[in-house]
Formats: C-alpha cells, sequence, structure tokens
C-alpha cells in the first residue's frame, strides 16, 4: 500500500458549546477521490479548514506525505499543495475573471500571461472561461469553474471541494465529474464534501462519515447502498414524507406576465413570468442559485412591486400591494435567509412572532400592539414546530440554523395562508428537521393551501411537489407534473449544461 | 491574550452597566486630565458633580439642572427615534436654531398684542414646524437622491448659523435696540414668554414638553407598531422591508420628529432662558443630545437620567470654571469622553472577553 498523501490523527477541535470535530483520524491517498460524508453540522466544514489552515485544531497531528504538516495559515496549506473550492464563492462580482483570479495568488503573473495560462487550463480540463468576463455576469456554473481554474493554477496535490454540486444542473454536474476523473487520473487527490449520496456513489473509491464530529464509518460507497450511507450519516432511520391524493382545486395564485427589473446590482431580472397555481398543491421551482429566484420571492412578497396585473391572488390584481397588504389577503412568504430577512437576528422570538404575524393574529389594534397575543402566538410556534429554544424571550440569533427555519416556516404555516411561498425551505438544515418541514408544508397543502417550494435541492422538489418548474435566466419553464420526470429532463430544463463541455483531453 | 466573543444573546446587564461604567472611566480620566493641568482632580470632580447640587451656591444652580436638562432631554428623544431605525440625524442643533428663528418671527409679529392664548400656541406651532422643515431637508434628500443625511444635517447646521446671524442683524433687529444687534426680548414680552412655572424649580414649558416626550417615546417605542417598525429597521433593514415597513416613510418620519421636537426645544429657549434672538443664542444642544441619546441608551427612561447627568456637567463645568479656573475646552473634552467611554465600552453588551489560549486562532 503506498504512502498517505495526507494522515488525520485524533484531530479535535471543540468551540463554546460544541466540539466540532473529535478525535478524526482517516487517511488520503494519492490519486483517489475520498468523500466526507455527513450531515449540516457534522463537522465537515471544521475538519477541511483545518487541512486548509484556517483553523487550528486543539489536539491531533496531521503529516503530508510522512511529514508533519501543521499549516497556520491558507497559503501555508497552498504552499505545500493543498487548494480548496469554497462552498460559497469568494468572487469580486464588479471584477473580470483573470483579476479575480490574480486576486487570489501569491505572486501573479502579468495580465496577459495570465489570461493566456487560464485559458490553458480551462481548455484542457474541460471548463471554458473568457478571462476577460466580468464575474457579475457569470452563471454559477460558471463561477465555480473560475474558482476550480483558479485552484487548478496553483498545480495542487490535493484539491478540497465543498458542496461543489449545489449550485450545478445535473448536465454540469456531469462535466464536473469528468473534469474531476481526469485529475484523479493525473495524480490529484480529491476530498469531496457532500451529502448527495447517489453523486458520492458514482465519484468516489473511499467515504469518511461524519456524525456529531466524530468518524462513525468508512465505506466504499461504490458497494454500499445510498440508504445504507444515509442512516450512518443520520444514525437513523429515515422518515420520508407522506401524501394524501388529492384532486386540486380552484386557481388561487396567478402570475401573468410577471417582468421585473432586479433591486440589486448583478440579480437577475424576472422575464415575463406566467404560471397558476391551484388550492392543495405543491409547486415546486427548481434552478440554480441566482436565476432569479430571490426575484420571485421579492415580487410575491411584496417587497419589490410590479404591475398590479402580473399577480393576482384568487382573481383580485395585488402587483402593487405592499407586504401588509398581501398578507391580509393571505399571501404568505418565507424568505430564504432566515437570519437577517425572514427574522431579525437580534430580536426576540416574540418580537419576530410580530415581524409577519401581527395582521393575521389580531396583534395590532389601532396601531397598539399586544405584547400578551405576540408571545402567545410564538409559543404556539414553537410548540407546533418542535423549536428547540428556552423560550419565546430568546434572540433569534440563539437558535441552531434548523430551529430557526422550523421557526420562520411554522410562523407563516400556522396563520393559516391561502398560498405560501417558501424559498430553499430546508437549505442548511440537518435531516431531521427538513423531513419535519417537508411534512408541513404537504399538511399546508393537503389542508387546501397553494404552496410553492422554490428550492436547488432537486431531490427535495420531486419529493414534495405535485408539478414542477424551472427558474432559468430569470425566465420560468411551463410547469409540468412530477411524476415521471426524469433527472436528464429536469436538467435540460434547468438550462442544460450552461455551454460546458466535457474535458478534452482523453482520462 | 484577550479575545472578543460574540454573545449569543446582547446582555441586558450589560446594557445598564456600560453608562455606569462609562461615567466612572470619565470620572478617572477626567481627574487625570485635571490633574495635568495642576488641578486638584478630587476637588474638580466634587465641583463639577457635587457643588451644583448640594454645595455652598446650590440654591441658585440646582434649578439650572433642568433649564439645561430640558432642551437636552427633548432633542435627545426626537434623535434616539431615528438612531435606533439607523437614520443619522446630526443636524438637531440646526433644527433647533431654525425652530426657535420661526417660532420668535411669529411671536415678534404679533408683538405688542397681548393675545397669549393664540400668540404662545401659535409660537409652539411655528417652532416645532421650522425644525420640521429644516430636518425634511436632509430627508427628502435621501429618501429622493439617496444622499447622506449626516453630512447633508450637519452642512445644514452652518446654514442655519448664518440665517440665525442675518436674523439677529436684519430682519428680527430689535427697532428699538439702537442699532445693537439682537431681537426684542421675547421673556420679558408677556405673550409670548417661557417663564419658570414654580419658583426656585427651573421648570418651564419646555421641561413639561421633554417629560412628555419622553412619555410619549416610550409608548411608542415599546407600545406601538410604528415603534416597533422603528427597532426593526435598526435591527435588520431587510427584515423590516419584509415585514412591509415603508423605508422611505420611515425615513421622513424619524427626521421629522427629531426635527419637530429640536424646534420645539429651540422654541422653548428663545422664549425663556435665552430671551432674544442674537447672533450665537445656541449653545450646542444639538450636539450635546446626541450624546445625552446614547448615554441613555436610545431608551426614553435612559435619556431622561443621560439628560440630567449632562446638564450637570454643563453647570458643574461653569462652576469649575468661575472656581478652579478650568478653561471651559476642558469641559467639553470632558463631555466627548464620556461618549468616547461609552462607545468603547458598549463592546461589552455584544461581546465577553475571554482569555485566549497560546496557540489558538
Amino acid at each position: 500500500m503506498t504512502e498517505p498523501l495526507l494522515r488525520l490523527s485524533g484531530l479535535t477541535k471543540a468551540y463554546p458549546g460544541v466540539v466540532a470535530n473529535r478525535g478524526v483520524s482517516f487517511d488520503i491517498r494519492p490519486g483517489e477521490i475520498h468523500a466526507l460524508l455527513g450531515e449540516n453540522g457534522a463537522g465537515k466544514s471544521t475538519l477541511v479548514k483545518t487541512i486548509y489552515g484556517l483553523v487550528k485544531p486543539d489536539e491531533g497531528r496531521m503529516a503530508w506525505r510522512g511529514a508533519p504538516f501543521a499549516p497556520g495559515k491558507p497559503s501555508d496549506a497552498r504552499a505545500a499543495g493543498v487548494a480548496m473550492v469554497f462552498q460559497h464563492f469568494s468572487l469580486f462580482d464588479a471584477l473580470d475573471v483573470a483579476e479575480n483570479v490574480a486576486l487570489g495568488m501569491e505572486n501573479p503573473p502579468p495580465m496577459g500571461e495570465l489570461a493566456a495560462r487560464i485559458r490553458e487550463v480551462s481548455d484542457t480540463y474541460g471548463l471554458p472561461l473568457d478571462p476577460g468576463r466580468i464575474v457579475g455576469d457569470l452563471s454559477a456554473g460558471e463561477r465555480q469553474r473560475v474558482e476550480i481554474v483558479r485552484c487548478l493554477l496553483q498545480d495542487p496535490r490535493l484539491l478540497i471541494m465543498d458542496e461543489p454540486t449545489s449550485v450545478l444542473t445535473p448536465q454540469e454536474v456531469e462535466i464536473l465529474f469528468e473534469t474531476l476523473r481526469k485529475l484523479r487520473s493525473e495524480g490529484t487527490s480529491i476530498l469531496y464534501i457532500s451529502h448527495k449520496l447517489e453523486e458520492i456513489r458514482a465519484l468516489c473509491e473511499h467515504a469518511t462519515i461524519l456524525r456529531l464530529g466524530e468518524v462513525v464509518a468508512t465505506c466504499d460507497p461504490r458497494e454500499a447502498s445510498a440508504r445504507e450511507m444515509a442512516e450512518m450519516m443520520v444514525g437513523s432511520a429515515l422518515h420520508r414524507p407522506a401524501r394524501a391524493a388529492k384532486a386540486p382545486g380552484e386557481v388561487v395564485l396567478q402570475l401573468d406576465g410577471l417582468t421585473a427589473a432586479s433591486p440589486r446590482p448583478f440579480g437577475t431580472a424576472l422575464k415575463d413570468v406566467s404560471v397558476e397555481v391551484r388550492a392543495g398543491e405543491v409547486l415546486g421551482i427548481g434552478g440554480v442559485a441566482g436565476n432569479g429566484q430571490d426575484e420571485l420571492l421579492l415580487a410575491l412578497s411584496g417587497e419589490m412591486r410590479t404591475a398590479a396585473e402580473m399577480v393576482r391572488l384568487k382573481g383580485a390584481p395585488v402587483g402593487r400591494l405592499g407586504p401588509t397588504a398581501r398578507r391580509r389577503l393571505g399571501l404568505l412568504c418565507a424568505p430564504e435567509e432566515r437570519n437577517g430577512h425572514a427574522s431579525a437576528p437580534d430580536m426576540s422570538l416574540t418580537e419576530n412572532a410580530l415581524l409577519t404575524g401581527g395582521v393575521r393574529k389580531g396583534m395590532i389594534r389601532k396601531g397598539f400592539l399586544d405584547w400578551g397575543k405576540a408571545r402567545g402566538f410564538a409559543e404556539e410556534v414553537i410548540r407546533g414546530f418542535d423549536v428547540r429554544t428556552p423560550g419565546p424571550g430568546a434572540a433569534a440569533r440563539s437558535l441552531s440554523g434548523g430551529n430557526l427555519q422550523k421557526f420562520v416556516i411554522g410562523r407563516e404555516i400556522l396563520q393559516a395562508p391561502q398560498v405560501l411561498v417558501v424559498n430553499q425551505p430546508t437549505w442548511g438544515v440537518d435531516a431531521a428537521a427538513a423531513a419535519a418541514i417537508r411534512q408541513a408544508l404537504l399538511d399546508l397543502a393537503a389542508g387546501g393551501a397553494a404552496v410553492i417550494v422554490v428550492s436547488q435541492d432537486l431531490d427535495e422538489l420531486m419529493e414534495i411537489s405535485d408539478r414542477f418548474a424551472a427558474l432559468n435566466g430569470g425566465a420560468l419553464s411551463a410547469p409540468v407534473p412530477t411524476g415521471g420526470l426524469t433527472v436528464h429532463r429536469i436538467g435540460l430544463m434547468l438550462g442544460g449544461a450552461h455551454d460546458m463541455e466535457v474535458a478534452h483531453v482523453e482520462a | 491574550m484577550l479575545r472578543l466573543e460574540k454573545r449569543p444573546q446582547p446582555s441586558r446587564a450589560w446594557a445598564w452597566a456600560t453608562p455606569v461604567l462609562a461615567v466612572v472611566l470619565t470620572m478617572i480620566a477626567g481627574g487625570l486630565l485635571f490633574a495635568a493641568l495642576g488641578k486638584d482632580p478630587v476637588e474638580a470632580i466634587r465641583t463639577i458633580f457635587w457643588d451644583p447640587l448640594f454645595g455652598q451656591y446650590a440654591s441658585y444652580s440646582r434649578p439650572q439642572l433642568l433649564v439645561k436638562a430640558g432642551p437636552l432631554i427633548l432633542i435627545a428623544i426626537g434623535l434616539s427615534l431615528g438612531f435606533r431605525a439607523g437614520i443619522w440625524n446630526i443636524g438637531a442643533e440646526g433644527q433647533y436654531i431654525v425652530g426657535a428663528l420661526c417660532a420668535a418671527a411669529v411671536g415678534l409679529a404679533f408683538y405688542p398684542s397681548e393675545a397669549r392664548w393664540v400668540i404662545f400656541p401659535l409660537m409652539i406651532v411655528a417652532g416645532a414646524l421650522g425644525g420640521l422643515l429644516w430636518a425634511m431637508i436632509p430627508g427628502l434628500l435621501k429618501v429622493r437622491f439617496g444622499t447622506n443625511e449626516i453630512l447633508v444635517s450637519l452642512m445644514l447646521v452652518y446654514v442655519a448659523e448664518n440665517v440665525q446671524s442675518w436674523m439677529a442683524l436684519g430682519p428680527l433687529r430689535n427697532p428699538e435696540g439702537m442699532g445693537f444687534p439682537g431681537s426684542r426680548n421675547l421673556a420679558q414680552y408677556p405673550a409670548a414668554a417661557n417663564p419658570e412655572l414654580i419658583a426656585g424649580t427651573g421648570m418651564h414649558w419646555g421641561v413639561v414638553a421633554a417629560l412628555l416626550a419622553v412619555i410619549a417615546a416610550y409608548v411608542l417605542l415599546s407600545r406601538h407598531l410604528l415603534g416597533f417598525h422603528i427597532r426593526l429597521t435598526g435591527e435588520s433593514p431587510r427584515a423590516a422591508a419584509f415585514s412591509g415597513v415603508n423605508p422611505g416613510a420611515l425615513i421622513l418620519i424619524c427626521m421629522g420628529a427629531s426635527g419637530a421636537l429640536a424646534g420645539l426645544a429651540g422654541m422653548f429657549e428663545i422664549t425663556g432662558p435665552s430671551g432674544r434672538v442674537s447672533i450665537d443664542f445656541n449653545v450646542g444642544y444639538g450636539f450635546t443630545a446626541i450624546i445625552v441619546a446614547f448615554l441613555g441608551r436610545l431608551h426614553p427612561v435612559g435619556i431622561l437620567l443621560a439628560g440630567l447627568l449632562l446638564a450637570l456637567t454643563y453647570i458643574g463645568g461653569e462652576v469649575a470654571s468661575l472656581t478652579l479656573r478650568l478653561p471651559v475646552a476642558a469641559i467639553q473634552l470632558f463631555q466627548g469622553m464620556l461618549l468616547f467611554f461609552l462607545l468603547a465600552v458598549d463592546v461589552l453588551t455584544n461581546y465577553r472577553v475571554r482569555r485566549a489560549r497560546e496557540g489558538t486562532a
């Protein structure tokens, strides 16, 4: 057996109140794609930050090709040959590709030379990139290519990829995999972090599974089933949402040629979005991040006004109404960002209950607030959605992501909406909480509400939606029934491969 | 090595303890400053904080406490509404001046009529309206063109000061003043005067207005939807927009309210303690009120206490400059230090200090 490229022994890292990693040990061999698997909060991020020199472990050692390895900062790790593509891109929208790449380098070559090298590397690995384009105009998949090319220019021995496919269409995923396989054949090791089991089964030879900071299992993902791995990851059998068959009711929400510019720079304008949603149905809207999801939600919540007829609620034009008026009529929303958009982080749960619940729950009388009712409603949400918190007086920011998400979704559901629009309802939420949220959305639809779920998680959409539509470049495809949809078909709806191509050089 | 660690929740205990700590630190640093000036620090601190209330000449200086605290509290209450929402009106001094000028102009226009029940209320309205309109300039510019309200409101203070000089030398000059600058004395014009209501207390209509403002602000912030929207906007503008707050309207309401209260303070001052429009009747209440607002944690009751404290430093400073010959600038420095220390120790509300272990990042 060859000497491992990187050996982790007994890595432990504790933060106040939580142990992120406890005695983590495993090897990464040269030229292997090694999966690091675990739920949100299992300690994957802390572990890779340790390898990349962003976090110093409290205990334990690392060895790089047999020699002690303790990077004090990311540049030390890069010097050794570690490169990392983060889940959240660190790119400047207003700069072009080459400038962004140069910013990440210790000693960038002259721009002309760098542009040529970017072209060369991107062609070799099937990641076409124009070095002169402004990053703000690129799709999410293209931005990821910028990050990958930036790493490849360093000629890394170990490439760490944190949830790389969450922003890609299925076709783009396939192209990325070809690139990664080619890198492997050249002897580069890849540490691949994901919770998408099918991808890991298609790509990786080794998987290390983390749960609550500890290594709980290792396996060969080509031989283990996705279900086995999922249960190793979660530690218990998974609950699958149950749904009752029902006949769709009347049209409740109607978007008619919804067109609007984005309120933010480098946002995506909505282009002629038309769709009808009926009572009792769940419409899933899929799409790669940055294709107009945020704008669609703003246009539905009333934070962004449009022509009145573009949004109709039970036939009545509401496009010009603000959020409060729409809530009164029964159109409720839960935005993607729970901290700072759906809730005010430093305010108590009682105050956050009032944030959207004021009108429908009768907490406001002639402008004066009924705090007793607000607290009662917060308690109702906490109880009804199993939100783990000391009580309604706790600040929103003191809750974990999953608990706050349950609170935010529960707050809208318990207001008995006619239409509920949720954006990324389970993003960054642990599996148990995600299952609870999905079940609650299904129950709401079963009770006669129209539900729109905007998500990047295609598995989630397939699981809970009756019809599926794709948002691509601000335009919405015609919705199709979910039953019988193939991943390939969905991929094409999401915009296919966004002009990407498979690696040129034979692997 | 000390390290700051964000608290999961802001500490309520520290939120109230930091102003006290800031006052103590200011006394220590101020004492050092006075010692460096060659004065006995203990005596200087006592002269500023103790003598005005309980010293030999306290019967003279004690009423001044309310006279000075009234405008400070009134202005600071208005400012605190905007500050809570992240709207930074720094130009209360200008709104104070314009409010005073408008009120004085209305009062003088009626001279020598004796219809107090018409004139005095009209002057109150004029004062509030004058401050409100002056504050609307930065407010509307911000809403319409996205200008920075800090800069615009601040610069309008200097415009207002020049308008004030012009008024004192021109339109509002006392026709019987033998050519000297300055208006008729409004405090001696019974229909327009804002006299001491209870002899020996310093209580005048401006103090009454300040107390009413404290109560109104308390109710607004804790019980009313508008107050909730103000706090929500300050905590998280995007969550506020999601909740249904119209940011432009909120900016105008907050600027308007702070301008109107500053204008009112100017009105009560020009008709009472100050008496007449002169080229420099303003004494910086509009700026000191910023310190009062922050020292009072932007909370109405806190502002009430902070206003009294700052008024004390004003009076104590005067006493100290008379008896100990402390320079006036030293007193202003002292007030500035108060704000500086408050902002510095404020970090303890949201962070806790920990001793970092060697070698951890």
